[in-house]
């Protein structure tokens, strides 16, 4: 850690953790704003940033750990605490009302009334349009929130920080919606706010951005502070070098073999989308046995809806599924299982896990049936073994397969929703998204689980939005976009370049279409 | 120094904050023993064994119900229904050995008890089906559906006999449908028959809620109904599972209360699925789904029972009954609120000091 000219600091964090069921999101990370100065706060995604904004703006209570303002020490226990000791948070997501006014909106909770006769709307309106000018942003304060456009609404979001008149405000990648002029207004607004001492928390992934206002600057990596610099001694490189640290990403050593016969085929998978066009539009791909195909693919490109249909989630698809060329009928998950598909669905928590369930129980949910004697009645020893032997293969880390599952970290997590899919023993492995949200060892331990997997003659699909993942993991790489498969391509004819403008593909034709 | 005493604090902070959860955790044996220990130190009498004998009885009627409903409840759902599905039972019991049922024609087809028996336990299942067609296939909130029947059937009760109550259930020689009694009435080996029935039926519901697939699967739908159905798991058919189940424990208890009291009467079962309810919450049992076990039911359908009958034979108004009950209830939910949130911090701070 750089040591650094101490500044005036008027928030001090001192060895906050913080840890979510499944995940310890900060580990005694320390952290001093420092007033009348943009302090940049970068990292990852899943690096910690967010949750040590959500702590400051009271959001989020640290589970260890203190937070001192002014040489005191003080409990943030509600966002309205937060708001008193003057910090003010212009979120990453949007928390506007859209049924509201954007003047309603700027003043919610804090309405000006007039006594008894309620709300002073043309007070409100005024107010918010002096806010709204001070940013350029071209607004009407009555206009209703849901009218704007997604940038504009961005800076009423700002415009309600700044009216709160804080002492720290924190602005969490307020620039992803904002276009470059936007951008420039709110960089001077920023300047105004730093000359009148207001502490800027500033939170952004353009390093560039970061360069142009920060004056101290703070880096994130798995939950812990790996660097602390003042921005003017620092570049680029040395932000990089912070963030991702030396230890780079651990991929398996492809096992070679030659992938067998096609086991899995799609024809014509379409799934229209409630407000027209296809969310699934017209996807037929083959997977042979032993062989990894990954489907890349921005957010919204369709791969989960296509996963789903194949499983027999939607109602609504159409379009032919084969196992080993026997075409699937009806749409029930229970009979895909059967049939030699399994899922691991993208959403952990929502879809993946039973959070009130133990390990064990977890990891044999899905195949109780093959433990049965006399038909009904469940082997409770043949269930041990198997589920031992799952939690050995995956190399597990369960002292007690007894304990509950939110007790394990979010990569052992993983590896049970995994383990629960082997057991029913598929011929088909679907992965949605297999890497996300768990750390560097645990998807390694993923990652060599596919491979060996593959190895043993197991068909893997696999969707990612990691280019670094979908080149080193498959051995052929599919590109969705817009619902469409637009390539499939060996991964040795691949370069990054040709996948990175397929994924855009199915945008641009919608658009001559149109 | 000020580091090493902090944790030095929090470590004690963790191992007192274990004791107290398995404290929680043996909350519901800890209140049946202080219910026992508490009325045989205040009531004449209820240590012995006539007593315990009738309190078991008692107690029992809420068990059957508390069984059925905790099934349902670890999914997710609640039956309001089963109250009145006693009463329905009941008159339907009655009505079969009273009057038979008449064909057209003039004949009237009588059965006997083993044949009314069965024929009631099938109405129960069915009215729970109905109330499991609504859940599944209509996705009518369980709250509602089973509100809905709980009109619906009570209602049925009372038109059956037009309110009245049907009296002398003892059947006729020459009917051959004599016996009812036994079932309210009869003993083996000392113990009342409906209290082995209640053996029979909460050791197989123990059996099947760990050794049968859809017992399991029962859980899994309760804690994550999504997860399940990603899983494979047929939820609606689980969920059918429940309702019936709950709708065949209370025909039980529709013909024990008949057979005891050698009559049916329509209102009977009024607001017995609140003790139902409060059995299974006080025995562990998660509102929000996903947790629960038949064995801390047992015991919270006892705890609940031999509260009324202690404070019965104490002479306490039964004003003051029905508040004590309502506390009783309330602190169990409270605790256990507190128990899961205890439960929540000691695993979070185990995994911040683990990192």
């Amino acid at each position: 850690m750089n040591a650094t000219d101490d500044g005036d600091v008027i928030l001090e964090l001192k060895d906050i953790t913080k840890a979510y069921s499944g995940i310890v999101a900060l580990k005694k990370a320390d952290l001093k704003l420092r007033r009348g100065a943009v302090n940049v706060l970068v990292g990852e995604n899943g690096a910690g940033k967010s949750t040590m904004m959500r702590i400051i703006a009271g959001v989020e209570r640290p589970t260890l750990g203190e937070i001192w303002m002014d040489g005191e020490r003080i409990h943030l226990n509600s966002p309205a605490d937060a708001v008193r000791h003057g910090i003010g948070i212009v979120f990453q997501e949007l928390n506007l009302f859209g049924n509201l006014s954007v003047a309603e909106n700027i003043f919610a909770t804090r309405e000006i009334t007039r006594g008894l006769r309620g709300i002073d709307h043309k007070a409100q309106v005024e107010k918010a349009n002096e806010f709204l000018n001070r940013l350029e942003a071209g607004i009407s304060a009555d206009t209703l929130a849901e009218d704007l456009p997604i940038g504009q609404q961005q800076l009423v979001e700002i415009a309600r920080a700044v009216s709160l008149d804080t002492r720290i405000l924190i602005m969490d990648e307020p620039t992803s919606a904002l276009s470059a002029a936007e951008v420039d207004v709110l960089f001077r607004v920023i300047a105004d706010l730093k000359a009148r001492g207001v502490a800027i928390v500033y939170i952004s992934h353009r390093l560039e951005e970061l360069m142009r206002i920060g004056d101290y600057i703070t880096v994130l990596k798995d939950g812990q502070i790996t660097g602390h610099a003042m921005v003017k001694d620092i570049d680029t490189r040395w932000i990089v070098r912070s963030m991702i640290g030396s230890d780079a990403k651990d991929f398996a050593k492809q096992v070679e073999h030659e992938p067998g016969a096609e086991v899995f085929r799609t024809e014509d998978i379409c799934l229209p989308r409630a407000q027209g066009g296809y969310a699934v539009d017209h996807v037929s791909i083959g997977v042979r046995k032993g062989e990894i195909l990954g489907i890349y693919g921005l957010m919204g490109a369709g791969r989960s809806e296509l996963f789903e249909c194949i499983m027999g989630r939607h109602e609504h698809y159409t379009g032919k599924i084969f196992v080993e060329g026997e075409e699937l009928k009806g749409r029930d998950t229970t009979r895909r299982i059967r049939e030699g598909l399994s899922l691991i669905p993208e959403d952990r928590q929502r879809e993946g896990l039973v959070q009130s369930m133990s390990i064990a129980d977890n990891l044999s949910m899905a195949s109780l049936s093959q433990f049965l004697k006399a038909g009904f009645h469940i082997d409770l020893k043949r269930e041990k073994e198997a589920i031992a032997n799952a939690i050995r293969n995956l190399s597990i880390k369960a002292k007690n397969p007894d304990l509950d599952v939110t007790s394990m970290s979010g990569g052992n997590q993983q590896k049970v929703v995994i383990g629960k899919a082997l057991m029913t023993g598929p011929k088909v492995l679907l992965m949605d998204e297999p890497s996300r949200g768990i750390d560097v060892g645990a998807k390694a331990d993923v990652f060599r689980t596919m491979r060996r997997l593959a190895g043993e003659g197991l068909a893997i699909l696999f969707s990612t939005s990691d280019l670094e993942e979908v080149m080193a993991l498959s051995d052929r790489i599919a590109v969705m976009s817009n619902g469409r498969l637009v390539m499939v391509v060996d991964r040795k004819d691949a370069t990054e370049d040709m996948v990175i403008s397929a994924s855009a593909e199915g945008h641009k034709t919608k658009r001559m279409h149109a | 120094m000020t580091t090493a005493t902090q944790t030095a604090a929090t470590g004690n902070h963790l191992s007192t904050g274990a004791a107290l959860l398995t404290l929680m955790k043996l909350r519901t044996f800890i209140a049946l023993f202080a219910v026992i220990i508490f009325f045989s130190i205040f009531a004449p009498n209820f240590l012995s064994t006539a007593n315990m004998i009738l309190m078991s009885k008692h107690a029992t009627q809420n068990a059957f119900l508390a069984i059925g409903m905790t099934f349902v409840i670890i999914t997710g759902g609640i039956d309001l229904s089963v109250g009145s599905i006693v009463g329905l039972c009941g008159m339907i019991a009655g009505g079969l050995i009273m009057y038979g049922v008449a064909l057209p024609l003039g004949y009237t087809v009588y059965f006997n008890v083993v044949e009314v028996a069965i024929i009631v336990a099938i109405v129960g299942i069915v009215i729970g089906a109905v109330n499991g067609l609504l859940i599944t296939r209509l996705n009518v909130a369980p709250f509602i559906a089973t509100l809905g029947t709980l009109y619906v059937a009570r209602g049925m009760a009372l038109l059956y006999s037009d309110g009245q109550t049907l009296p002398n259930l003892t059947g006729r020689e020459d009917l051959g449908n004599q016996g009812f009694s036994y079932l309210g009435s009869g003993s083996i080996l000392g113990l009342p028959v409906s209290v082995w029935i209640l053996i029979v039926v909460a050791l197989g519901a123990a059996y099947f809620a760990r050794f049968v697939p859809l017992g399991r699967h029962i859980f899994a739908v309760g804690g994550n109904e999504r997860a399940s159905r990603m899983s494979g798991i047929r939820v609606n058919r689980v969920k059918m599972f429940v309702y019936m189940f709950s709708g065949f424990c209370a025909a039980i208890v529709g013909l024990v209360i008949s057979s005891e009291l050698m009559a049916s009467h329509p209102a009977t079962g009024t607001n017995l699925e609140l003790n139902a309810i409060a059995a299974a919450v006080l025995g562990g049992t998660s509102m929000s789904g996903g947790r629960g076990t038949i064995g801390g039911t047992i015991i919270g359908a006892f705890v609940i029972g031999i509260l009324s009958d202690g404070l019965v034979m104490m002479g306490v108004s039964s004003f003051w009954q029905m508040v004590i009950k309502g506390l009783v209830i309330i602190v169990a939910v409270v605790v256990d609120q507190a128990q899961r949130r205890l439960q929540q911090r000691v695993t979070l701070m185990q995994m911040a000091k683990a990192g």
